[in-house]
This record gives structure tokens, sequence and C-alpha cells, in this order.
């Protein structure tokens, strides 16, 4: 909820602090002079201002609740109150007596050292035992964490002799009660404890989000050092690779099939209720038919993406055939063409664009094929990577590969939108 | 025997709700190797289907049709169509989509690149030869639609509404173009237009058709053609007989749709 309203406040801030300072920069060109603009899509660019600080806005927010060193401390949501915090506590014996003992307790986090294993939890603070028969106590509590300190064991006087607490920093305190200190909150048990809750802060423990840093150590780190046997190469590499086969082989296998039914009555009747039955069937369902047919080896893979990447590649082939202007056929036939070189020059040119735009959108499917069904079963793949990590909780491999899977598949589509105006600039312009 | 015979073409269209369209009855016309004729008539009244009949798009119910003594069967390059527009190949430049028909009978370029530089003078298009069609005008792209039709060389070039897209001045040049070319080739011409001026200075015989069914309503020879090929066609327009069947055609085809009018109206 708060990220939400820092989020919604920075979007709000930056529209107007762009506008107050750099407002006065005229557009130029044709969409300057136009004065209608609201409602016409054509006039609406992107302001390439607003989507540099949306991106910078995510890794702030990112950075500010993870703590991350990349931005000076005082930009940091409030963390834990990490280091030595103290308090009193009072104990009254059988007799009504009371004495007052202090506890002085140290929050740490946990750190790591180089190859990432844990280091050992730092030694409680040296506390002096203090007079009277409570003493004074020494303890260490992990941050995020809470405790369930046994005070009085140390004491001249312990829980067996009756004694009980009855104040902390001289506030009355009985079973059940809670008291809220700078550090955070104690409550007591019913069996009488005291447990000390220290303040989570508002950051996020890095179990549940690294900061930016240490995915990015930890990128450094795998592209060297490989994960789980294989190098980061081979993982994505892997990827690429069964998107690449499975989505040639559906393009290769769909795109005559798409013109055969574009073209021939037979073909269509006959394909049509399968390939109707097929589109809506989302890839992801037949994981578990194909692992169960061909194993979770490279075949099956290559077998769901061919799957994922036929029928589309055949519905596109199959618009493209049919979406030609039949005057464009007329004109080749009375210009003395055979039905194959109308084929050859007319049709396949004709459906090309369709069938980029399938293309990609078949692309995107497998891409998000792989990595679903690499999630499941898979030695080596950018799903893996992620799947065996946050079986390990190594949630910034996680993020990692998140972040790793997203870059890809946008890479892949700026390609075939490259490739697609290289090789069929006439789209959309007739 | 040379020149294009239709003979007692008939074309009914069935409907898929059962019922049927008489699109054509009966019509027969003999048009001389090498003349210019154009047709008007009210929208619906089967011009287009004639002319994919004459085409060989479509095949008959009932008549023939006769192209240099052999009837005719299907498309081919003997009879080239200039559609109205969206028939180029985006795929291919201005160069490309000239030489599509000599290509396609596998001649080499040596063989039609003289030919096909030549036409694209003709059409005033040298300098856009390498261009890609959605880089040309709409009249630059009528331009090389009919010199494509031309590059193949047939005997019969059938045009629906060729002109139809264009504005008013770009259309005149076109028409002087088509007349142009009509008596430098010497090809029999059929044209479909809306436009009764364009019908009258471009037909040396022009025939108006009537709806339901289609069929031939009037034909009349006319000089204007002749005229106009050496001639400014506004001054052709100044004629006072030009003038005259004009009104006397747009009349006609007044009468039919409002005929038409009445007849849907009294329907409903
Ligand atoms: N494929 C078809 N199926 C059914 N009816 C058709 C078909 N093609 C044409 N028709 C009918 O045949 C008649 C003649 O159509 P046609 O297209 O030849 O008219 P047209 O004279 O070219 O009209 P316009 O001037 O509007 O182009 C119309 O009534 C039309 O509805
Ligand atoms: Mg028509």
């Amino acid at each position: 909820m708060i990220p939400l309203l820092i989020y919604v406040g920075i979007f709000v801030v930056a529209f107007f602090a762009v506008r107050a300072v750099a407002g006065g920069i005229a557009r130029t060109g044709f969409s300057s002079l136009k004065t209608v603009t609201f409602g016409d899509e054509s006039a609406v660019t992107p302001d390439r201002r607003a989507s540099v600080i949306s991106i910078l806005t995510l890794f702030f927010l990112w950075a500010t609740f993870t703590g991350s060193a990349l931005i000076p401390s005082f930009l940091h949501m409030p963390g834990p109150p990490l280091g030595l915090h103290t308090f009193e506590h009072t104990v009254q014996n059988a007799e009504g007596e009371t004495d007052t003992a202090t506890v002085t307790f140290l929050l740490f986090e946990t750190e790591q050292d180089a190859e990432g294993n844990d280091l050992p939890d730092p030694e409680p603070p040296a506390v002096e035992p203090g007079e009277g028969f409570a003493l004074n106590d020494s303890l260490i509590i992990e941050a995020y964490g809470s405790e369930l300190a046994r005070l009085q064991d140390n004491d001249e006087l312990t829980r067996d002799d009756g004694t009980t607490i009855v104040a902390v920093n001289g506030q009355p305190i009985s079973p059940g009660d809670r008291l809220d200190f700078s550090f955070g909150t104690i409550s007591m048990s019913t069996r009488g404890s005291l447990n000390i809750l220290p303040d989570q802060g508002w950051q996020m423990e890095p179990i549940w989000l690294p900061a930016p840093e240490s995915v990015a150590v930890r990128f450094w780190d795998i592209l060297w050092n490989g994960f789980r046997n294989f190098s980061l190469a081979e993982h994505l590499g892997y990827s690429l690779f069964r998107v690449v086969v499975g989505f040639v082989l559906g393009a290769l296998v769909g795109i005559p099939l798409g013109y055969a039914m574009g073209l021939s009555n037979w073909f269509r009747g006959w394909f049509d209720p399968i390939v109707e039955f097929m589109r809506p069937v989302p890839p992801l369902a037949l994981i578990p038919l194909v692992i169960i047919w061909a194993g979770i080896g490279e075949t099956g893979k290559i077998v769901l993406l061919f799957l994922a990447a036929l029928w589309i590649m055949a519905i596109a082939a199959r618009a493209g055939v049919s979406g030609v202007n039949i005057s464009k056929v007329h004109a080749a036939y009375s210009l003395g063409a055979s039905k194959w070189q109308i084929m050859r020059h007319v049709i396949m040119p004709n459906s090309l664009p369709e069938i980029f735009t399938g293309a990609r959108v078949a692309m995107g499917v497998c891409w998000g094929t792989v990595v679903a069904a690499e999630l499941v079963a898979a030695e080596q793949g950018a799903g893996m990577m992620i799947m065996v990590a946050s079986r390990f909780q190594n949630t910034d491999i996680v993020i990692l590969g998140i972040i790793l899977i997203g870059i890809i598949g946008f890479g892949i589509d700026i390609l075939m939108r490259w490739a697609e105006r290289i090789l069929v600039p006439w789209k959309g312009r007739s | 025997m040379t020149g294009l015979a239709i003979r007692n073409v008939s074309m009914r269209f069935d409907l898929p709700g059962g019922g049927a369209v008489q699109a054509l009855e009966n019509v027969s016309l003999d048009i001389k190797q090498g003349e210019i004729l154009s047709v008007l008539g009210p929208s619906g009244c089967g011009k287009t289907t004639l002319l994919n009949i004459v085409a060989g798009f479509l095949a008959p119910t009932e008549g023939v049709i006769e192209l240099n003594g052999h009837e005719v069967h299907g498309p081919d390059a003997e009879r080239g169509m200039v559609f109205q527009k969206g028939a180029l190949f985006e795929w291919m430049s201005v160069r490309e989509n000239v030489s599509f028909g000599p290509r396609m009978k596998g001649q080499r370029a040596a063989q039609y690149t003289q030919n096909v530089d030549h036409l694209l003078d003709v059409v005033g298009l040298q300098d856009f030869k390498e261009k890609a069609i959605y880089e040309l005008s709409g009249g630059m792209q009528q331009r090389v639609a009919l010199a494509r039709c031309l590059a193949n060389d047939p005997d019969v070039i059938l045009m629906d509404e060729p002109l139809g897209a264009l504005d008013a001045l770009t259309r005149e040049k076109m028409q002087s173009l088509v007349l142009k070319l009509w008596k430098e080739t010497g090809k029999t011409i059929i044209l479909i237009t809306h436009s009764v001026e364009e019908a009258l200075l471009l037909g040396e015989r022009l025939i108006v058709m009537a709806p339901r069914p289609g069929r031939i309503h009037k034909e009349y020879n006319l000089p204007f053609a002749d005229e106009g090929v050496d001639a400014d066609l506004r001054e052709v327009k100044k004629n006072p007989k030009f003038a005259e069947v004009r009104e006397e055609i747009l009349g006609m085809i007044w009468d039919m749709e409002e005929e038409i009018m009445g007849r849907t109206e009294a329907a409903q």
C-alpha cells in the first residue's frame, strides 16, 4: 500500500515538475501543428522523459525499500533499528520486594561472505551483572525476528523462587499486555515471559526482495561461475535454442498448412476443426501431456514449442492467403501468370505481412511457454534457474532471472519488428 | 474474323437465400479491332459483370465471348485489365510491376527492358522506376497500372472505372493519355465509367445499359474520341453537339435511376 502511494505520488509530482521545468520545449513537426490531439491516436507519441522517470522511479522504489547502498541512506525507508538497545525490567520476588535490571540486546542482520554463505551470528554484548537479585541480561535478536526472552534464568532468584516481572521501563505489565517502545514492542506471554518484537521498519526483508546491488552482484557471480553446472550463457542459450527450433519447425509446418487451408476446400475442411480446436488451448495446458509422451528432455520442450507456434503460424498464413485482394489475383491472371506463378509472386508476398504479425505473436508465446516448461522440469534454462533458486529461497536469482527473461523477450520482439521493417516495408501501406 | 464478339450473354446470380439476380440478359455486342467503346449505366446494371465475363473471371450462364474467332474460357494475357485500384503489387517496384507480364512469360530482362522503359516514359514515370508503389500518388499508380497492362501487349484492354478515384485535373490528363495510347497502339478498349463526359470523350462508340435485367439500352457512334486525339479535351467539350448528347444521356440515366428508386420505394 505504501509503495503504491509513493508511486502515484512520484507520478503526479513528476508530471507537474517536468511540465513546470521543461514544458516550454515546443514540439516540432507536423504533430505540433495539430490543434486536435485528444482522441487522435496518431498524435500521441510516448514522452521519453516520462519513460526515463518511470524506469528511474521503479529502481528508486526498489532501492529505497531494500535499503540499497546505491542511494544515500536518508532516502531509505526506515529499516529495522539495527544495533544496541536497552530497556529495564522490574522483577518482584515472593516477598514483594522489587529489583530492576537492564536488558541489552543487539539487533543484527545476518551477513554473508563473498561466496554467499551466512557468517556466524555475532556475540551478545558484554554487560556487567549488576546489583540485587535480578541481574542484567544480554542477548541478540535477528532483524525481522522476535525473541521470547528468558530474563530470569540468570538471576539470583529464578522463576522457581516465585519471581515475576511486573514492569518494563517503569510501566507495569501483566500477562497478555503489550507495551510500545522506541525499538519495537514488548508483550508478556501468559506464562509471564517477555516477548521482544523489534520494529521491522518499512523495508523488505532480503529474502522477499533483495537490494538491486545484490542482484547485480549475483549476476556477476553467475555470469562467471555459472549456476548448477551450466554457465549463464548456456542457460539462456538453451532456452533460446528451444524457442528458435520450436518456432522454426512450427513455421515450417504451419505456413504451408495455412496456405493449403487458404487455397483448398478439402484442406480447409479437414484442418479447420483441428486448428479451431487447438487454437484456444493454451500451450501450458499441454505441458503435462508432452512430458508424459516425450519426457522432460529437449524433445518434449521442442514438441511443445512446435505445437505452440504451429497453430498461430497456420492461422496467420491462412489469413494472409484469404486476405489477398481478388483484383490482384485477377490482374495477375490477365497478365498471363500461371497458378504457380500467382502463388509465388502474388499470394506468397501478399501474405508476408500477416505471417510476420503471426511470427511476432508466436515468438512471444514460445518464449513464455519455454520458461513455463522449464519451470516444470529442466536441467538447464532460464525457467529452471528461477525455479531452482526459488526452492532455495535465492530471491536475488529469481529476480535476476525474471529481468533476463524480460529483456530477452523484449529483444526478440525488437528483432522481429526490425526484420519486418526490412522485409515487408509495404505492410499497412496499401 | 478479328475483333471481340459478345453473343447472347446472360448472367444470373443465384442468391444464397434462394431467389436470383438477373445481372445481364441477352447482351450482344460486336467490337471491331482497334475500337474504343465506353459503357455507361446506372449503378447495378451489370457493367462490371459484363467486363468480368469478357475478361474471363466469370463464366456466363448463357452465351459466349469470342475474340478473333475463338471462344473465351478464363482469363488470358490477350485480354488485359486495368482495375480501379488495389491491383498493383506493393511488394514490387514500379519497374517490376510493369515488367510483370513479360517476366511471367519467361522473357529475359534484355527482351523487355527497352519496352518497359519506353512505356514508363510514355506515362511520365521515368523518374519513378525504382520507387515502391506506396510511395506514389493515386494518379501515378493508375499510370503504372496502365503501363503494366500495355507492357503485356494484349489485344483488348478492359478498364473498370480506371479513373474513378482521381481528382478532376489528373483525370483529364489521364483521359488524354488513354486517347493517345489508344491511337498509338491501336488496341481494342472497353472502358466503364460513371462520368458521362468521360464516356463521350473517350468512346468512339458508347453504349448505355439499363438495369433489371441488365441489357443494352442505347448505342451511340461519336466523333469526339477522334477529335480528342489531337485537340485539347476542353475544346472538344465546347462542341455544341457534345453538350447535346451529354444532356440526352444524362436525362436517360436520370430517368432510369428515378425508376429504380421509385420501384424500391414502392417495394417498401
Ligand atoms: N457475386 C455476385 N453475387 C450476387 N449478385 C451479384 C454478384 N455480382 C454482382 N451481382 C449483382 O449483379 C448486378 C450487377 O452488378 P455489377 O457489379 O455488374 O453492377 P455495375 O453496373 O458494375 O454497378 P456499379 O456501377 O455500381 O459498379 C447487381 O444487382 C449486383 O447486386
Ligand atoms: Mg461496377
